[in-house]
C-alpha cells in the first residue's frame, strides 16, 4: 500500500528517468547500425579485436557513427582507451 | 480498393489483438466496410476477442489453399453491421501464409470493402513480416516500458524498408503509434514512461493513448471488443483514437488521474 508520504514526495524523479536517457541512447544506436551498411557490425567488431591485441579495452571503447555530408559519406570512429567513469 | 492497415508491435501481449478489434469495430460503427484478419498462424485468438469462436469454420489458410472461397470462411459480426472477421489458421506450418497466397487474398478482400485491419503476429518473422508487407499503413501498438518502445522502433525500422511499399521505392509505410496499457498514476510518481517521453524517443505521430483498465479484461471475457464498452475509459480512449484514424482532430485523454485525493489537491497544484 502506497502511504501519504508517497504525495511528497516531488514527481518525475523514479525509474522513468533513467528508462527514458537508456531508450535514447540504444534507439540512436540501433538506428544508425540499421542505416548503416552490413558491415559495420563486423568492422565494428575486428576493430575491438585489433585494439585488444594492444590495450585491454571494454565493449563500448568502440562507437561508431555513419553520417551523410553532401554526395560524402563520412565514418567516424571514436576509440576511447580509458573508461570514463560510469555517470549512473 | 481498400486501405490496409497493419497493426503491429514486436513484443508480443502488448494489445495488437485488442487494438485490432477495438479499430475493426470502429470503422465499422462509423458505416465503413471493415474486414479484420488474424494472421497469428497457430495462435489464433482474434475470434475469442471479437466473441466469434464458436462460428469457425474455415480459416485464412484454408482461403490461401483453396480449400474454401472468402465467403465462405468470412465471418459476419453478429453485433455490428458492415464487420467481417477472418480468422487465423491453428496450422503449426509457418510457411502457410505464403506471399503469393496473402496478396491474392487481399486483392480479393480490397474488391468489397473500405478498409482491411491486419493483427499481426508477434517477432519480426514471417508472419509480422506478411502481415505488414502488403499495408498502406501502420499502427504500432507500444506499451510505456523499455522493451516494448525498442521493440518498437525495431519494427518501424522493418516497416520503412521490408515493405511493398519500401521495396517499390514509394517510401516508408506511414507508421503511428498507439500508446496502451497506460497508467496516469504511475507516470505521474515518475514510475512509467509518458506519452511525452515516448513520442520524444521514437519521434512519431500518437494516434490515440489507451489507459490500463479493467474493462478490457472484462470485454475479452465476455467476447466483446472493449470499444462497444462505452462507459469505459479504454472504450472512450478506442473511439478517440479511430475517429482521429478517420482525419478528426481530438486531444488526448486519460493522460492524467481524474480524481485527485485531498493530498494530491493540496500538494502538486
Ligand atoms: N488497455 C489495457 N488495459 C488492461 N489490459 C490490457 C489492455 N490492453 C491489453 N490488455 C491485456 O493484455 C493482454 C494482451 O493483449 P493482446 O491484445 O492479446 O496483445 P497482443 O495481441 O499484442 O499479444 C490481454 O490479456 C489483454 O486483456
Ligand atoms: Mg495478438
Amino acid at each position: 500500500m502506497k502511504g501519504i508520504f508517497d504525495y511528497f514526495r516531488s514527481p518525475r524523479q523514479g525509474s522513468a528517468k533513467v528508462a527514458k536517457e537508456r531508450l535514447q541512447v540504444i534507439v540512436a544506436r540501433e538506428r544508425s547500425h540499421r542505416s548503416g551498411p552490413d558491415y559495420l557490425p563486423a568492422l565494428h567488431r575486428e576493430l575491438l579485436e585489433v585494439i585488444r591485441k594492444y590495450v585491454q579495452v571494454g565493449d563500448e571503447a568502440v562507437q561508431m557513427s555513419l553520417e551523410n555530408q553532401g554526395n560524402c559519406e563520412i565514418l567516424e570512429v571514436n576509440i576511447t582507451l580509458s573508461e570514463p567513469e560510469r555517470q549512473e | 480498393m481498400a486501405r490496409i492497415v497493419v497493426i503491429t508491435s514486436g513484443k508480443g501481449g502488448v494489445g495488437k489483438t485488442t487494438t485490432s478489434a477495438a479499430l475493426a469495430t470502429g470503422l465499422a460503427l462509423e458505416g465503413r466496410k471493415t474486414a479484420v484478419i488474424d494472421f497469428d498462424v497457430g495462435l489464433r485468438n482474434l475470434d475469442l476477442i471479437m466473441g466469434c469462436e464458436r462460428r469457425v469454420v474455415y480459416d485464412f489458410v484454408n482461403v490461401i489453399n483453396g480449400d474454401a472461397n472468402l465467403r465462405q470462411a468470412l465471418i459476419k459480426d453478429k453485433r455490428t453491421d458492415n464487420l467481417f472477421i477472418l480468422p487465423a489458421s491453428q496450422t503449426r506450418d509457418k510457411d502457410a501464409l505464403t506471399e503469393a497466397g496473402v496478396e491474392k487474398v487481399l486483392d480479393e478482400l480490397s474488391q468489397e470493402f473500405e478498409y482491411i485491419v491486419c493483427d499481426s503476429p508477434a517477432g519480426i518473422e514471417r508472419g509480422a513480416l506478411m502481415a505488414a508487407y502488403f499495408a498502406d499503413e501502420a499502427i504500432v501498438v507500444t506499451n510505456p516500458e523499455v522493451s516494448s518502445v525498442r521493440d518498437s522502433d525495431r519494427m518501424l525500422g522493418i516497416l520503412s524498408s521490408k515493405t511493398r511499399k519500401a521495396e517499390r521505392g514509394e517510401g516508408g509505410l506511414p507508421a503511428r503509434l498507439l500508446l496502451t496499457r497506460y497508467a496516469p498514476e504511475r507516470v505521474e510518481r515518475g514510475e512509467m514512461l509518458s506519452m511525452e517521453d515516448v513520442t520524444e524517443i521514437l519521434s512519431i505521430d500518437m494516434l490515440g493513448v489507451v489507459p490500463e483498465s479493467q474493462s478490457v479484461l472484462n470485454a475479452s471475457n465476455a467476447g466483446m471488443p472493449v470499444i462497444l464498452d462505452e462507459e469505459s475509459d479504454a472504450g472512450q480512449a478506442y473511439r478517440d483514437a479511430v475517429a482521429r484514424f478517420l482525419g478528426e482532430d481530438r486531444p488526448h485523454r486519460f493522460l492524467s488521474t481524474q480524481k485527485k485525493g485531498l493530498f494530491g489537491r493540496l500538494f502538486r497544484g
